[in-house]
């Protein structure tokens, strides 16, 4: 069970207004939980402290009732980012990238139909679409238990919004994957979760 | 009625240098034409990489210097000269960006958006433009890193409309926004066009086009393939090109189901339709030659059998 207990966070300068004020949010292994509220409520911030990128002013962020840096070796929640091409190193081709975070199992490769010729392209020679596949594939080491999306169908096209979807509710399936799905379509939660919150 | 924006037989190709000095030429966009009355709200929906935001970039001027344009834009009966252009472009012919990073980071909001003026009148304008959008006075002493992603993009928006333009070019303007925001924006949009704009809204969205369009023009490889009125989408039947159609598929709402593929890239398609690769009903004639985008049932189709769509479904449903 991932959880955030009473977390309070605020940006610095800013701690008479909060981001976050005592928010509760757990997700358990194969649930898919969708988070909803307006544009800056929090959303992203929330998810940056799930996996471990801030930490919170107050309150706890427990993987298992544990700590989350206490955690050895590739983080268990991965964060999956709205804007593909601010994620990827773009020095370096997209094969290298890859390399870094691990060797990604063929089967993955494949189901994700990243294509071999990708691999020695760089970031900006691919579509936003492609490059997500990319980030799937990188977060989806063997280890990792959860993932956060954040947003991460809302800059592609209907078509490739469902070819991703549509594999990772497979992968999570079959792994017990637990997802915190953050996204603005009510459509689109209404077809992925199997919870609602709202922030 | 004269249309306010006329773009005929637009393409664009980039100019690139391949080992040495060998040049090749990149078409991106080929043979489009678009037209958008004043009081209209079009939409131009296409995969990302189908070409939508360089035809933002053409009316406006502002593409790369690597690339070469063709074909005619004209504005209001008149041919949009690189002149005539410089003079309109924010002020009548007004771009709400597509990227949070067109803001400059090293100024606070309110100076930026009101390009150097101080005086109360200017101040005035944009605190309304702000305060429509849900922003208030506050936002102005912010610099673009404190602002969410949504925050930005309303400001972006504010800047571009507080000028009464007449021409809006909305590229991908409402991503990251929650749903009562976006609307909105959308509605604003309209009002826009109903009092007297025209407003050309790019977005790979249909959801959003669906939401505030007349007319619908879908991308797919840097040409126009469909042209609809936005009541056309109401149901998969009255869709005449088999990309709308799988579009129309992948909607959350409509099953979920995607086709298999992407868009070729840019070149890759030397003749035919360059669909075929993802096409169900492709045949031997698709594959030479150039298809040509024609009038079908009050539309507009870039496909060699259209008709056969429509049976095709017949059969399905």
């Amino acid at each position: 069970m991932l959880e955030a207990r009473d977390v309070t966070f605020y940006y610095r300068g800013r701690k008479k207004s909060p981001v976050l004020d005592q928010v509760n949010l757990s997700v358990a292994p194969g649930e898919r939980v969708g988070l909803k509220g307006p544009s800056g409520r929090g959303k992203t911030t929330l998810c940056r402290l799930l996996a471990g990128y801030e930490r919170p002013r107050a309150g706890k962020v427990l993987l298992d009732g544990r700590a989350l840096d206490s955690f050895r070796g590739v983080c268990p929640v991965q964060m999956i980012w709205q804007h593909p091409e601010t994620v990827a190193d773009p020095l370096l081709p997209l094969g290298k990238t890859l390399e870094e975070a691990g060797a990604v199992e063929p089967r993955l490769m494949e189901a994700l139909h990243i294509e071999e010729g990708w691999l020695t392209r760089y970031p900006a020679e691919l579509s936003g679409g492609e490059l997500q596949r990319f980030c799937l594939a990188r977060a989806l080491h063997p280890s990792v238990r959860y993932l956060l999306c954040d947003e991460i169908s809302a800059m592609l096209d209907l078509v490739t919004q469902a070819q991703i979807w549509n594999f990772l509710l497979e992968e999570a399936e079959r792994r017990q994957l637990g997802l915190l799905i953050v996204s603005h379509s009510d459509a689109l939660l209404g077809r992925l979760c199997t919870r609602i919150v709202e922030l | 009625m004269k249309p306010i924006l006329e773009i005929e037989n637009l393409s664009i190709d980039f100019i690139q240098y391949e080992r040495g000095l060998r040049r090749r030429s990149l078409p991106v966009i080929r043979d489009l034409s678009l037209t958008v009355e004043a009081g209209q709200v079009v939409a131009v929906v296409g995969a990302s990489g189908s070409g939508k935001s360089l035809l933002a970039h053409a009316i406006l001027d502002i593409l790369p210097y690597n690339s070469r344009r063709e074909g005619i834009i004209r504005y209001d009966g008149e041919e949009l000269t690189q002149e005539r252009i410089q003079k309109l472009r924010g002020r009548e012919i007004v771009l709400v960006p597509q990227g949070v990073n067109y803001l400059d980071p090293l100024m606070k909001v309110g100076p930026q958006l009101r390009k150097g003026s101080r005086d109360a009148q200017t101040k005035k304008k944009y605190l309304d433009a702000l305060g429509r959008y849900g922003l208030d006075d506050a936002v102005q002493e912010l610099y673009p890193f404190e602002l969410s992603g949504g925050m930005a993009r309303r400001v972006l928006i504010a800047s571009a409309v507080a000028e009464s333009p007449r021409l809006v070019i909305a590229d991908e303007p409402t991503p990251g926004l929650d749903v009562s925001s976006a609307a909105r924006i959308l509605a604003h949009f309209r009002e826009l066009a109903e009092g007297g704009a025209g407003v050309l809204l790019i977005t790979h969205d249909l959801e959003t086009a669906l939401a505030a369009a007349d007319r619908v023009a879908v991308f797919y490889a840097g040409e126009t393939i469909e042209e609809a009125a936005a009541g056309d989408f109401a149901a998969e039947e009255l869709l005449r090109h088999p990309f709308t159609q799988a579009l129309w598929n992948a909607m959350p709402q409509h099953g979920f189901h995607p086709i298999p593929g992407a868009q070729p890239y840019p070149g890759e398609t030397k003749e035919g339709c360059p669909f075929a690769r993802q096409c169900g009903g492709c045949t031997e004639d698709c594959q030479t030659g150039s298809i040509p985008l024609r009038g079908f049932r009050g539309g507009l189709v870039r496909c060699l059998h259209p008709e056969r769509v429509q049976k095709r479904n017949g059969q399905d449903g």
